[in-house]
């Protein structure tokens, strides 16, 4: 009986080893497991330069504007402290639309605008159907007040969810 | 044997496999029952989501299929370390008969995840964390299924198995939390134990589809096992008992 124990411990020891293993690897990884940065990061230097990477935040609400050569589109993606210009020549998903996430990868242009070749719609966690979204919209309309409170407090915190 | 009830005794194949024959129907039943219901609430009771249309309705085969994936695999590394620390016989033969479904739920995620993908992300697939530790764990499946297969000694398959198991169930949290921990493509969980960001009727709709497949996978587990019983303890007197009674 004894020594079943012994065993058991032992197995839990190991399944907690390897956990820490994981853990502590993964913190490492950290920045290469995110799929996107911020502009945020971008503007703290943290894209490379000359290689593809991918920006993620949310579109900026009224930003969506066709160039006049009328292929490509123009929009900004934010994190609500720092903004991005990209341009984008393409099919955009569905779910685009300005103020909803989205992740674009491309590379950063040395005016500082974002040249991207693939644009992605970020959904969020929120499944309604449009009857409650429409309330949702009515009451976030009369809280305009409200909702400038809180932007005040998500931009302290940057990192919330998109 | 002492006289009060002994659930250690269901641990003995002999009294498990006829056990298990008498619990298939009700789980076959149950499974037909909660996967109409709530395929009538997904598929035709449930509104239009507001910005999906009716593309989300694929959320009521995905995050079952999901639940299940990482679920079994917990419960398969539960047997795995039962079976290395006591030695007992059963142990491996639930983890063998628990993996192809496993599999076949993760890959159901995968596959499902990617045919709304495309549509509502814009690409069927991308490297993010929880798409990735999910096609990990798809694979572990894989290499567990491959691994008991390829030891001719079913006891030391199962052992070997075990381990392989018990070392990737670390996989597991990585997968749940991975939309919290990083960046990712993949929303966050819309649906915990305290909280839900979904209309109240989808839910329903989820909900019994995640009881569906609980009730499939426990029958054909309780199928899968009866087989590897008799195959395993095909030389012992209930065995032989017992295909005698069916042939009669």
């Amino acid at each position: 009986m004894k020594s079943r124990h012994k065993k058991l411990a032992l197995i839990g020891g190991a399944v907690a080893l390897i956990g820490i293993i994981a853990a502590l690897v993964l913190n490492a990884l950290n920045s290469n497991i995110a799929l996107y940065i911020s502009p945020t990061d971008v503007a703290q230097g943290k894209a490379p330069a000359d290689k593809l990477f991918r920006i993620g935040g949310l579109v900026k609400e009224g930003s969506i504007q066709r160039q006049a050569d009328g292929v490509t589109i123009r929009f900004i993606i934010t994190d609500t402290e720092k903004d991005i210009t990209v341009d984008y020549v393409g099919i955009l998903p569905d779910l685009f639309s300005e103020g909803k996430g989205a992740v674009a990868q491309g590379r950063l242009l040395p005016d500082g605008t974002f040249k991207a070749q693939e644009v992605l719609a970020k959904h969020d966690e929120n499944y309604m159907p449009p009857e409650a979204a429409k309330a949702l919209e009515d009451a976030h309309a009369r809280g305009v007040q409200r909702q400038a409170e809180q932007e005040a407090a998500k931009a302290a915190q940057p990192k919330a969810s998109y | 044997m002492n006289d009060r009830f002994n659930l250690y005794r269901f641990a003995a194949p002999a009294t498990f496999y006829p056990l298990a024959g008498k619990m298939i129907p009700w789980f076959v039943a149950a499974g037909i029952l909660f996967g109409l219901a709530g395929l009538y609430i997904g598929m035709l009771v449930a509104p239009t989501d507001f910005q999906q249309g009716e593309g989300y309705r694929i959320i009521f085969v995905h995050v079952p299929t999901s639940w299940m994936s990482m679920f079994i695999y917990l419960v398969m590394a539960f047997w795995a370390a039962i079976g290395l620390a006591f030695n007992t016989r059963l142990s491996g033969m639930m983890a063998r008969a628990l993996a192809p479904t496993g599999a076949l739920m993760a890959f159901l995620s995968l596959w499902t995840g990617a045919l709304w993908g495309k549509p509502m992300w814009g690409t069927w697939w991308v490297w993010d964390a929880r798409l990735t530790s999910e096609l990990i764990l798809l694979f572990l499946y894989i290499g567990y299924m491959a691994l008991v297969a390829a030891i001719d000694d079913p006891r030391r398959g199962d052992k070997a198995g075990g381990i392989l198991l018990l070392v990737g169930v670390v996989n597991i949290p990585i997968i749940y939390f991975s939309v919290k921990w990083w960046n990712t493509l993949h929303q966050g969980s819309s649906v915990n134990l305290t909280k839900s960001s979904m209309a109240e009727i989808m839910l329903w709709g989820m909900l019994l589809m995640a009881l569906a497949f609980w009730m499939y996978s426990i029958a054909i587990a309780l199928a899968r096992v009866r087989t590897i019983m008799l195959e395993r303890e095909r030389h012992t007197d209930w065995v032989r008992q017992e295909l005698a009674g069916d042939s009669q």
